[in-house]
């Protein structure tokens, strides 16, 4: 991955000139072209429901969603392209997960870096009986792992961990909490809708018990997609589904198929969508992770140090970009985040995201609750130029310099 | 009557999709083709393939971790 293909590829993709989109930790933009064809294809071509009818299109659609399937255990490491579970987004396979675990009287785990979609179902499953303990992570918000080894009782049935902050990009030590998890016998769950197709996740090396991912940040399929890849430690039989329904399988029960990944994709699914992130998968794997990676760590390492240099600006998280995602937050000193937002985006075209990023634990966690901060975050598609346009703009709306 | 080919049923249509990838990819001919109704129930699809592939079939499907659900001879 270098900077000029990719330039080749926006102008390919009708951006509009002199806008640069930094806020690819929210939903990446542009997406690959094939995205669009693949889900163009399904609308004109196939249209029918996977599985449900045996007709040629029918089992057309089927092959879609298994392509799919096929292309993210790939890209994950996954041995079993049938362990993954298709959802609407990284929330719902979070939801599943935690919903479907956690009992009255068991505890859990989980960190002080945490997004909402990991908080609110556990505070709402704390108002129902289930103990939560959150591990207190320092203000770069890297991961104690011995705290969430203290924290584990007997009664602990799940650590859930995010593997990047959403918020300042930190990366969690994935392979250290599946070591703890399986030595003491608990379930992890890793929340990886920030780093699927932007870190190297190989889940024989690191077999992570349930991994949530969406479908629409960094595997670069549309919104509406989503998965949980659920590994063999896992109980199905005391793993419920939230919502049962028709499968296509077993039509003639009454009661819900007990086997993957029909148990929870209940319903006829977003084949579009997924058509789309099958497409989107593939070319993260043709590009490749790694080559990937190495792109968005050189920006962030080019953002690091020209945010750093702007007097007026306070850069949060660790200084090494090999520590974290191509996520970057900062403030201008005396200055609202969500009006240096509205400034980056009405003066500089550049868009962005202020505020807490669903993410208010982390910012009390970083000591930026309850003002938040600016975010920028990267893509495979954003070039060295971009980068430096984004610090023209903060060096203007920082004042002057010295 | 000798059956002229061997239905293999499984859970899912996406059992049946995982199960017709490792059989290709052990070079075992296959057709998917709807349920017959002398067979199952099910509205959804199966594998057919040659009654002398049946046995290598069941074989490679096996080693792949596949449950076949039932097998029948047409």
């Amino acid at each position: 991955m270098r900077a000029e293909p990719a330039e080749v590829l926006i102008t390919y993709h009708f951006r509009m000139p002199k806008l640069v989109y930094l806020d690819n930790a929210a939903t990446t933009w542009p997406k690959p072209r094939a995205v669009t064809k693949a889900m163009a294809h399904f609308m004109e071509k196939v249209g029918a429901n996977p599985g449900r009818s045996g007709h040629r299109l029918s089992v057309a659609a089927a092959r879609l969603l298994y392509q799919a399937r096929q292309e993210i255990a790939a890209l994950l490491g996954c041995d079993d392209p049938l362990r993954i579970v298709f959802c609407a987004n990284g929330t719902a396979a979070l939801n599943i997960a935690l919903h479907g675990l956690l009992r009255p009287g068991d505890h859990a785990v989980c960190t002080s870096m945490e997004h909402n979609s990991v908080m609110r179902p556990l505070r709402a499953l704390e108002q129902q009986g289930v103990l939560v303990s959150i591990v207190q992570c320092p203000p770069s918000g890297e991961l104690p792992v011995e705290a969430v080894e203290r924290s584990l009782t007997p009664r602990t049935r799940l650590v859930v961990a995010t593997h990047a902050s959403n918020v300042v990009g930190t990366l969690l030590p994935l392979d250290q909490l599946v070591e703890v998890a399986r030595r003491h016998e608990v379930l992890l769950l890793v929340d990886a809708a920030q780093t699927t197709g932007a870190i190297p996740i190989d889940l024989r090396r690191t077999p992570v018990d349930l991994l949530a991912f969406t479908g629409h940040k960094s595997l670069f399929g549309p919104p509406g997609t989503g998965g949980l890849i659920i590994g063999p430690r896992v109980p199905l039989q005391e793993f419920p589904p939230l919502l049962q329904g028709g499968t296509g399988s077993l039509s003639e029960a009454e009661y819900q198929p007990d086997f993957l990944p029909d148990k929870y994709e209940s319903g006829t699914p977003n084949v579009a969508g997924i058509a789309g992130l099958a497409a989107g998968a593939h070319w993260v794997r043709k590009h490749g992770v790694e080559e990937i990676r190495a792109h968005e760590e050189a920006l962030t390492a080019q953002l690091l140090s020209g945010l750093k240099e702007l007097a007026g600006v306070t850069v949060y998280g660790p200084d090494d970009p090999s520590c974290r995602l191509a996520v970057v937050l900062f403030n201008v000193d005396g200055q609202d985040p969500a009006l240096v937002a509205h400034r980056l985006d009405k003066e500089h075209g550049i868009m962005c995201r202020p505020g807490l990023q669903c993410a208010p634990i982390a910012h009390k966690t970083l000591g930026t609750f309850p003002k938040g901060g600016v975010r920028f975050s990267l893509s495979a598609f954003t070039t060295r130029r971009d980068v430096e346009r984004a610090l023209r703009a903060v060096a203007a709306i920082a004042g002057p310099q010295r | 009557m000798k059956a002229t080919a061997t239905i293999l049923l499984f859970p899912s249509v996406s059992h049946v999709l995982r199960a017709e990838s490792l059989l290709k990819a052990k070079g075992v001919r296959c057709t998917l083709i709807p349920v017959p109704r002398t067979v199952g129930s099910d509205c959804g699809v199966c594998i057919r393939v040659a009654p002398k592939d049946a046995d290598m079939a069941a074989a490679a499907l096996r080693e792949g971790g596949v449950t076949v659900f039932g097998r029948h001879e047409i």
